[in-house]
Order: structure tokens, then C-alpha cells, then sequence
């Protein structure tokens, strides 16, 4: 088993799984290492990190310097494959003209799909994230508990490979002992970031990413996560030998060529196959999930993009994992005499709830990082340090004016120069040049900092997607229409992120060259742009005000379950991905006892 | 884009031209991606281009500036980033290609680019006969420098200097993208990455020491 086409595929698999993500990665690497015969199905090209990563090219051998284009919109050497915010061919719309009202939605088309382009923050959700609304009576609670998941976040951390530490901070889960590499140390930007964020109260902690900072322990780490599975041990013990731990350069937007971080294609898809129990088909687009006579799923239909040929792919179990809004699609257009209103629908709530991460930044120069002898500060391709929410407290007290919390990324240094030059204050009221630009770019060089800060939203009733009744896509797929709107929680969270970066700026030494939006409208960020959208097909714990039960299984089609971020009932600060791997590896262990009872 | 001859335009002109080439492209938006029409279509990289051979300007879509434009851009370029040291000029580690690549692309934002960047070099050329009677990269250096000086003034919005002075503010910046993502521009700024290392030490325990972090290393 491998890379199949229509006509080598199997009649029937155990389990189909569209998309090959964190989503489509973890629930095909679960079910294939128990055994179970798994066809994936990826919208995109295959695609193989391991001869495809750009990584020692500098930006002279880009086009543009690298700079980012409609066609690479991160930039030349972003792994991304198939456009990101536009993908050709393949539309989306808005149902506002308003860009306030407007979501933007990123994908790629590839094996891998959006892990390949990913921040590796693997920070693990907390206590009050899954009963948010039992704590301040917004939003929804999940119909599960942080210790419900808690063993999949052990299980994940040990399978992918995360640093970090632990710190014991309110709402941010420790790891048990084991779980973590250890973190890099902090570049000298952060350090000063962690002294001065002090005086206002704000932690500096080492954040969580999914690099590998030291080898993964393959003697240790395949028993505990297959035990008594001797075959998938023995296929995860040999795999984790061969990925190399982070050389300490390239940046991991690149996509990672020695597999020192996570991306599907790096970690879930290598042992899946090695099982010899998964088949992968890309350039396959699913356009709906069919059902026999009486309501159970069958398969799915799909379109194969290279010969342009509709296909139908049978299964036991069909697990939907294409990404939030992509698979609230793939079920609304799975339109039949049983579910005339799309499948899993009778709630309602396919594709409502749609949350995406609060963003807003601030940047300032810092002239005490002027001038400072350089030492090769790239460390692990992205950061080492972070400030997880701090006010809990305040905010339960309900004196901040929003509801929910933030953390924040920030990045400093010298790093890889490119078309972000140049370096300069031009002061004075000139646009400076000659040789007072070139000690200016070696005096500011490396002196900036940028904050971004990354805020949960509470779901909405405006924020939803829904067909277009009119657009369809070059498949002749009907494609979806977005609704969004921020509430005044998220605005105005927006709005205290710029202040609180202003006032640290301030704090670190530097002047701020203007003042911090005081209402959050203009700071926060478009919907979709932090790229953290979930809900969608939200779990729960009835069927009349949710999509999925608690296995993150469908309650009108009991062998439809939804793998990714679509399940979602709120959206912490905290990055999803985590979150997705350890909920598909909960749904796949779910399919597996069911299939293993004879329920499915 | 066709730029009409240098030299046979006159400074309002160049300035008139120059207003109406950056409200033209503001108009035009994504849609410039397919071209004026009656120009032959120029495409990007698309989005699925091959990214780890090296690329040179020229190899995805053509350079349009004209011999004598990139003579005039290498002479800008030079006063904007000279040789000093043991460090070579900003033409003479490709620049100019750059500038080329950069005014020559299909994108958006490089095509509203490329009008202010032949504008202005044609105001450039221009004001250097006018005063001097000889194009740029003929001027001796002190010439050429009074006109930069006079250029990188800023201008009150809405002012006949403004288009000028945005003009040189985005040369400046492209030259400097141009020059320090090369290994040479690199090696001047003291950017040392790029390179596996067995471990990552973080920051020199002397250079903690000097910003007072000492205290700040451990977890």
C-alpha cells in the first residue's frame, strides 16, 4: 500500500480520510499503526519535504528577494503550495462588502496540507478553555473536560516532538514528566522582553513548539504510546531515528527537510505508510460524503484533478479532516432525499460558529539592542519565548471590558536579512542614503521588536459560512459565502494588546512613534488572517445544539466523524493544532473500539 | 510598460505623469495582474514554483527597463549605497537586475512600483540636462550627489516635491533589500546565520552580562 491512483485504489477501506493535516495525519497514523486499512484522500499535489525544502537559499536566489506575492503571499520560500489566500481555480466569497464583515480564508494544496506552513506552537488548551461559558456565562462548553484530553496532549507532545517547559501558570497546563525536549535558550531581545515585561506584570516563559530540540527518545517513547502493539512500535522506534534534531537554522516556514519539526508529511504520514495499511491519493477533491437507503455513509464521491474524472471511494467509516471550513462545505453539499439540508445537518449548525484567533501587532525599535556585536541568533527557525495570559483574575473580576484572554508572540534579532531592508531611522526629515544609510542599517539592524498578540474569540451568531447559492468552483462544486463580525469582546481585547505592547515597548526603553488604536477597530485583525479558524460542525452534548458527541462523531450519521477543527465549541488563545492532533487521536481510538464492538 | 523617452520630458510633465501613474494603478488593483490591454500578458511564478534552484532576474518574466534606465539606476544605486571599505557598490552585486526584476513583475504592488520607478527616473533624467545638460550616469559625483540631497527631502503631502521625494524613499529601500540579502550585504550588516550548529548557545554570556540580563538566562 502507498501512493494509489482511482483505478489501483481498494473497493473498500475501514476508514477514508479527506485531508492529509494534522487532522487527516493523526487519525490515519492512529488507525493504520492498530491496523485498521485506511484510504486518505488530499486535494492537493503529493509533496516530499525531504527534496522540496528550500533550506540554506538565501533571498538572492528568489525572485523579488523572497518578497511576498499574491502567488506566495508568506513569501518565495513559504512551503505553501496552491496560493493560500486565493487558490486558482478554486473561489470562496463574501457576503459583505464591508472588509470588517469579511473573512479570509487560507488554504494550500498539498500532501500535508497547512502543516507544512505552521508556527509549531503546540501550546496545550487549559482547564476554563473547555467550560468557558460555566466560567463567565459566555459561548458554549465543550461536552468534554481537560482531563478528558489531557492524555492525548501527553501522547501527541511524545509522538511529534515539542520543547518547552513547565511553569505551573494559571490555565496553562504542565506536561508530565517525559512529554517535553527541552526548550532553546532565549535570543537577547527576548531576554530583555522577559526583565521589562516584569514591571508589568507580564511572564515570559519558553513557549512550546513542535521542533525538535533534542532526539525523540525511540527507545522509550514507542511502548508508551503503542503498548502491546509490538509492530507499531517497532515502525515508530525506526522512524523517530530518522528524523535529526533541529541544526539550529532555516526557518521553519520553509518546511524542514531532516524532519526536526512537525509537519504531517514529517511525522504522521512516514510510519502510516510504513504499516502498509495506508493508501494516499492526492489530487483527489471530495465533493460529498454519499449514504445508502437507510442514512448510513457509504463513501465519498471525489474528482481527480489531474485526469479530471469523478470517482466514488467506499468505506466502513469516513472521517472528515479538510480543514474547518472545508468540511462544514463538504457536508452541506452532501445534499440527499435522507439530508436534504446537508449531511449531519439537522441542528442546523453546519458551518456556524466560526471563530478564527483575535490578532493585533505593535513594533518598536529598541535602542538599547542598537549596535550589539552579532552571534548567530537563528536558533529554531522561529521563537523561543512567549507571554501566555496573565489577568485571569482581573478579567473574571470583569475589569478588563472583555471576556476572554491573550498571549503573545513576539520575535526580535537579526535574522535572515531579505525584503524586509532597510534598516534606518531617517530622521530629520530625509530619506537617508550614502554611507550615513550604511552605518545606520549596522547600527538599527537586529534593534526592532514586533509583538503579535493571539486572542480567543467568543462564537457569534453573524460569523458563519453557508453556500454560495450562486459560485461554484472549476470542479463545479458550489463553493462557500462568509459571514463575520467581531464582537466589542474581541475588539476591544485588540485594543488592550497595542496598549500593553505600547507600554512595553516603553518599558524596554524605546518611544513609540504613535499612539495604540483605544478602540480596537482599526488593530484588529481581518477574520481568517491569524489562519486559526475552527467550529463550524461544533461538538456537544445534545444533537438539537451540536454537530458532534463528545467522540467528535456526527449524531445524525454515526459513521461520520469530523477530525479537525470544525468540532471546536469555543477558541482558545492557545494555537488549535495541538488541540486538532489530540482530538483526531481521540476520534481515531473512538472508530477503533467501535469498529472493533461491531457498532461501526 | 513603455516608457517614452527620458530626456524629451520636462519636469511637469514627469511630475503630471508621474500623480497620475500612482492614482492609475491604485484603480487598476489585482485586476493589472492580466495586463494593460494590447500588451502581451506577463505571468508570475505561479503557486507551485520550484524553490530550491536559485533564481536570477530575468528567468520568470522579462526585464523592461531600458538600457539607458538600468545605466541610471546603477548610478542612483551607487550614490544611495557606495563602495566603502572593503565593501563593494550596490551595482556591483546585482542591484541593478534587482531593481529591474522589481519594476519588470507582473505583481500588483510591482507594477504601481514600476510606474513610480520609471517616473521618477524619468524626472531624474530630466532635471539632470536641464541643469547640468547631461543625463545622471554622466554627472560627476558632486552633481549627482546635489540631486540625491535635493530628492531625499521629505515633502508635505500634496506638494510638487512629493512624488519626488516617495520616489526616492522606495529606491532607497529597494536598493537596500537589494544589497543586504546578498552574501556581501549580508557579511556588512553581521548577519552570521545560515549555518548548522551542533548546539544553539544563545547570546554571549558577556553580552547578557553588558545589557544587565544576567539574571534573566534561567528558567
Amino acid at each position: 500500500m502507498a501512493f494509489v491512483t482511482p483505478s489501483s485504489a481498494l473497493d473498500k477501506y475501514d476508514v477514508i480520510v479527506v485531508g492529509s493535516g494534522a487532522a487527516g495525519g493523526q487519525a490515519a497514523y492512529t488507525l493504520t499503526m492498530a491496523g485498521a486499512r485506511v484510504l486518505m484522500l488530499e486535494a492537493g499535489r503529493n509533496y516530499d519535504p525531504q527534496a522540496e525544502t528550500p533550506m540554506f537559499q538565501t533571498n538572492d536566489q528568489a525572485p523579488l528577494r523572497g518578497a511576498g506575492t499574491p502567488d506566495k503571499p508568506f513569501g518565495f520560500y513559504d512551503a505553501t503550495v496552491g496560493g493560500g489566500w486565493s487558490v486558482p481555480g478554486e473561489p470562496y466569497t463574501n457576503a459583505s462588502d464591508e472588509s470588517e464583515r469579511q473573512f479570509q480564508w487560507w488554504r494550500s494544496r498539498m500532501l500535508g496540507g497547512r502543516t507544512n506552513h505552521w508556527a509549531r506552537h503546540s501550546l496545550r488548551n487549559g482547564p476554563y478553555d473547555f467550560k468557558p461559558r460555566s466560567r463567565d456565562g459566555l459561548g458554549f462548553d465543550w461536552p468534554i473536560s481537560y482531563e478528558d484530553v489531557a492524555p492525548y496532549y501527553d501522547k501527541v507532545e511524545m509522538l511529534i516532538g515539542v520543547y518547552g517547559n513547565n511553569n505551573g501558570l494559571e490555565n496553562t497546563p504542565d506536561s508530565p514528566e517525559g512529554c517535553l525536549l527541552p526548550p532553546p535558550k532565549a535570543r537577547i531581545g527576548e531576554l530583555l522582553a522577559k526583565q521589562r515585561g516584569r514591571s508589568l506584570g507580564i511572564p515570559v516563559i519558553p513557549i512550546h513548539r513542535a521542533v525538535l530540540s533534542a532526539p525523540l527518545d525511540h527507545e522509550r517513547i514507542p511502548a508508551k504510546l503503542h503498548p502491546g502493539n509490538l509492530k507499531a512500535q517497532r515502525i515508530l522506534a525506526g522512524d523517530m531515528r530518522n528524523r535529526a534534531a533541529c541544526f539550529w537554522a532555516t526557518s521553519c516556514g520553509r518546511g524542514c527537510a531532516i524532519r526536526a519539526n512537525y509537519q504531517s508529511t514529517t511525522v504522521h504520514i512516514p510510519p502510516a505508510m510504513a504499516t502498509g495499511n495506508l493508501d494516499v491519493l492526492v489530487d483527489a477533491m471530495v465533493r460529498e460524503v454519499t449514504v445508502d437507503s437507510s442514512g448510513k455513509a457509504t463513501g465519498v464521491t471525489y474528482i481527480d484533478k489531474v485526469r479530471k474524472q469523478e470517482h466514488h471511494a467506499s468505506a466502513r467509516v469516513i472521517v472528515l479532516a479538510a480543514s474547518a471550513c472545508e468540511t462544514a462545505r463538504l457536508l452541506l453539499n452532501s445534499k440527499s432525499n435522507h439530508f436534504p439540508n446537508g449531511l449531519a445537518n439537522s441542528s442546523g449548525l453546519v458551518g456556524k460558529y466560526i471563530m478564527d484567533t483575535v490578532g493585533a501587532g505593535w513594533g518598536g525599535q529598541i535602542p538599547l539592542l542598537e549596535n550589539l556585536p552579532s552571534y548567530n541568533e537563528d536558533g529554531a527557525g522561529g521563537l523561543h519565548v512567549y507571554a501566555p495570559w496573565w489577568l485571569y483574575k482581573q478579567q473574571l473580576a470583569g475589569k478588563l471590558g472583555f471576556a476572554r484572554g491573550y498571549h503573545v508572540e513576539f520575535g526580535t534579532g537579526k535574522g535572515m536579512p531579505g525584503a524586509n531592508a532597510p534598516y534606518v531611522s531617517d530622521a530629520g526629515g530625509r530619506t537617508v542614503f550614502g554611507a550615513k544609510m550604511k552605518e545606520e542599517a549596522r547600527r538599527y539592524y537586529g534593534s526592532h521588536i514586533w509583538f503579535s498578540g493571539r486572542g480567543e474569540m467568543i462564537p457569534n451568531e453573524d460569523s458563519y459560512c453557508e453556500i454560495d447559492p450562486k459560485v461554484v468552483d472549476t470542479w463545479g462544486i458550489p463553493v462557500l459565502r462568509f459571514n463575520w463580525k467581531w464582537s466589542d469582546h474581541e475588539t476591544r481585547q485588540a485594543a488592550h494588546m497595542q496598549r500593553t505592547f505600547a507600554d512595553w515597548i516603553t518599558a524596554m526603553g524605546g518611544t513609540n512613534a504613535k499612539q495604540p488604536d483605544a478602540s480596537g477597530k482599526k488593530a484588529i485583525s481581518q477574520g481568517g488572517y491569524v489562519i486559526h479558524e475552527v467550529g463550524g460542525t461544533i461538538m456537544g452534548s445534545a444533537p438539537g445544539s451540536s454537530v458532534t458527541n463528545r467522540w467528535s462523531q456526527t449524531w445524525d450519521v454515526p459513521n461520520v466523524f469530523v477530525a479537525d477543527g470544525a468540532v471546536f465549541a469555543s477558541n482558545a488563545d492557545k494555537n488549535p493544532t495541538l488541540t486538532i492532533m489530540a482530538l483526531a487521536w481521540r476520534a481515531a481510538d473512538r472508530i477503533l473500539e467501535e469498529m472493533s464492538r461491531g457498532n461501526l | 510598460m513603455n516608457t517614452p523617452e527620458p530626456v524629451r520630458i520636462d519636469r511637469r510633465a514627469a511630475i503630471k505623469w508621474m500623480m497620475a501613474a500612482g492614482a492609475g494603478a491604485a484603480l487598476l488593483g489585482p485586476r493589472s495582474l492580466l495586463g494593460a490591454p494590447g500588451t502581451a500578458p506577463a505571468h508570475g511564478y505561479g503557486t507551485d514554483p520550484a524553490t530550491t534552484k536559485p533564481y536570477s532576474p530575468g528567468d520568470i518574466w522579462p526585464l523592461v527597463l531600458s538600457g539607458a534606465q538600468r545605466r541610471e539606476v546603477a548610478a542612483l544605486s551607487d550614490v544611495i549605497l557606495p563602495a566603502e571599505g572593503g565593501a563593494p557598490s550596490a551595482s556591483s552585486v546585482g542591484v541593478t537586475d534587482f531593481i529591474d526584476e522589481w519594476a519588470s513583475a507582473p505583481y500588483p504592488d510591482n507594477v504601481e512600483d514600476g510606474r513610480v520607478i520609471t517616473a521618477g527616473l524619468a524626472w531624474l533624467e530630466a532635471e539632470s540636462v536641464r541643469r547640468h545638460g547631461a543625463v545622471f550616469a554622466d554627472l560627476g559625483d558632486a552633481q549627482r550627489l546635489g540631486l540625491c540631497e535635493e530628492m531625499s527631502k521629505d515633502a508635505p503631502e500634496g506638494s510638487a516635491h512629493e512624488a519626488i521625494s516617495k520616489f526616492f524613499r522606495l529606491f532607497r529601500n529597494l536598493v537596500c533589500t537589494g544589497y543586504y540579502s546578498t552574501p556581501v550585504g549580508m557579511k556588512d550588516l553581521g548577519y552570521v546565520g545560515n549555518v548548522p550548529l551542533a548546539r544553539f548557545e544563545g547570546p554571549p554570556p558577556e553580552l547578557v552580562a553588558k545589557l544587565g540580563l544576567a539574571d534573566e538566562v534561567r528558567w
